[in-house]
């Protein structure tokens, strides 16, 4: 009997260290994702002597507070790397958010061949993207600057932009638009007050989508340069001679500025959320 | 407008796909086109290239960069086992025990994007350093050879490619997975079937179009990748994406390089379509 009463008690506490396995795994895996991102902010503060910012040498916020003074050339790369990718979003957004209502709402012919045409660049190597664009560019004689990058960025942020509204749409109920026109709407009504509301949280992911992709790109952006340089170009240039701090500094911005919106869209999402009332409370 | 637009309503889907459509032919499939021209030319920078139809380019390419073909799938294929293998067991975590912090944990996973993945790399290399705070330190306690390196081997570079498409793949994992019924999952449980057996015969298979397309979203830019072998590797782990890009944008030899872009191009497209009909009934669609 006592030998029962030992094994009820033991078995719970094994299917307590059987059921932690998987979330203290999931935590090493996150733990895993974040350790370059935690060194890059830490060597950020490294008080360095040389140009080498590879061993602690004590603590300093001299590259806070000088970010922005002591490499123009990277300023000017942080510059066309946010400008590129503000325009990119803007033009890629609209452009693939057309593409993806015309795929889920309409029927017409020659569906098949458009679906290829959207999967296509999201299956091919970013270097194959890059290099082709660079073949078309020295075929035709087009100089490469920061426009070019631009029609490059264009050009892989539209597919990514149709999967994520296409993914959105998919579970659109058209009996609503379909009540808005029996309500006496036309059609350019019906989708500002109706369609556009409810695609709109796709849109914005679909932006943000966009936008990260472009700010971080680098295959792409190398083979369209041409002297122009971006952020990511800029770093992976001064990886040969050693990268100063301020990049370091620079990232960590990057990434805090990152948090914090997604912090407040989440807070914003629960503040919605609480602010609807329950049926029960009416 | 909307009188002209009830008119002619067949016309609306089409001019909604005109500009993104019209887009994607100027600067993907016209690039495409241009770049197996010139795989076909010869001749310099300087004086200029011309059309000789050089199909014995192709050969000549795969010859001569036959280590550089050969190791790029391979490093594509162990990327892909690697990153699935880890990444499975946490999308499985995520959905089905995340619970309310589901949200959370999905943020986690797609955080890292927010820090350019050169930083990242350069990251790497850094905690990888041969005399870096984690090597140099155990160095130092004698717990490893003096001589111990990671930098410049293939374990560096195929663990940074690893570390890079991670989170590709955790996310369609993730999609697939939260999907499934877990009812399902109870009534094998109902019916005897062991935990292991539940997850062979319920779980895994309804996850196979998320292993579909995570594998896929890995081994393809895998395949490609060239920064982890420039940044992390040696000579001796040059993947042929180095090569493409020493080609064009050092040597210039815009044939050689676009003959090489082309073979990966063909190369990819044929694995994925061999794969697709491994795992058959999967649609390509994304």
């Amino acid at each position: 009997m006592a030998a029962g009463a030992v094994r009820e008690r033991r078995s719970p506490m094994r299917v307590r260290a059987a059921r932690a396995i998987l979330p203290v795994y999931t935590a090493f895996v996150v733990a895993y994702l974040f350790l370059p991102i935690l060194v890059m902010a830490i060597f950020g503060f490294n008080d360095i002597k040389g140009r080498f910012n590879f061993t602690w040498q004590g603590f300093t916020l001299e590259h806070w507070l000088n970010v922005f003074n002591r490499y123009p050339a990277l300023n000017d790369a942080l510059r066309n790397s946010l400008l590129i990718a503000l325009v990119a979003t803007v033009v890629a957004t609209i452009l693939g958010t057309l593409v993806g209502l015309a795929l889920t709402r309409y029927e017409f012919r020659g569906r098949g061949p458009i679906n290829l045409l959207i999967f296509l660049p999201i299956a091919t190597p970013e270097i194959v993207l890059g290099a082709s664009l660079l073949a078309l560019f020295v075929s035709l004689g087009i100089a490469r600057d920061i426009v070019t990058i631009l029609i490059a960025h264009i050009m892989f942020n539209i597919s990514y932009v149709v999967v994520t509204v296409r993914a959105r749409l998919a579970g659109f109920d058209r009996a609503l638009e379909e009540a808005a026109m029996d309500l006496g709407a036309d059609e350019w009504t019906t989708f500002r007050k109706v369609t556009f509301p409810l695609i709109f949280p796709g849109i914005m992911a679909a932006g943000l989508l966009a936008f990260a992709l472009s700010i971080d790109d680098f295959v792409i952006t190398q083979f369209t340069a041409g002297s122009t340089l971006t952020f990511p170009l800029w770093v992976y240039g001064a990886s040969r001679i050693g990268v100063p701090p301020q990049v370091n500094v620079m990232g960590t911005m990057i990434f805090a500025i990152a948090l914090v919106g997604i912090l407040g869209w989440i807070l914003l999402q629960r503040r919605e959320l609480t602010a609807t009332p329950a049926p029960s409370d009416r | 407008m909307s009188a002209w637009f009830r008119r002619h309503k067949g016309l609306v889907p089409y001019l909604f796909l005109l500009p993104g459509g019209f887009w994607l032919t100027l600067f993907f499939i016209i690039p495409l086109l241009a770049m197996a021209s010139v795989s076909l030319q010869e001749g310099t920078l300087g004086g200029g290239f011309t059309m000789t139809f050089n199909l014995g380019i192709f050969p000549e390419a795969v010859l001569r960069w036959d280590d550089q073909l050969v190791r790029s799938l391979q490093y594509g294929l162990i990327v892909t086992v690697l990153t699935m293998l880890i990444g499975y067991p946490m999308a499985y975590t995520i959905a089905f025990r995340g619970g309310r912090y589901k949200t959370i944990l999905l943020l986690l996973v797609i955080m890292p994007f927010f820090t350019s993945f050169i930083i990242r790399t350069i990251s790497w290399k850094f905690i990888l350093a041969d005399q870096g705070f984690v090597l140099g330190t155990l160095k130092d306690l004698g717990l490893l050879d003096q001589g111990f390196r990671l930098l410049a081997t293939p374990v560096a570079v195929i663990s940074g490619i690893t570390y890079n498409f991670l989170p590709f793949v955790v996310l369609p994992l993730y999609v697939a997975l939260e999907k499934i019924d877990y009812r399902l999952i109870e009534a094998a449980n109902d019916l005897y079937a062991s935990r292991l057996h539940a997850f062979l015969r319920v779980t895994l298979p309804l996850s196979i179009p998320g292993v579909f397309a995570a594998s896929l979203l890995s081994f393809i830019p895998a395949v490609g990748d060239y920064i982890n072998a420039d940044l992390l590797g040696s000579r001796n782990e040059t993947m042929i994406g180095n090569v493409i890009q020493r080609l064009y944008l050092t040597n210039n030899d815009y044939p050689q390089a676009s003959a090489l872009g082309l073979i990966l191009m063909v190369g990819i497209l044929v694995s994925v379509f061999l794969y697709t009909r491994i795992l058959r009934g999967q649609e390509l669609t994304v």
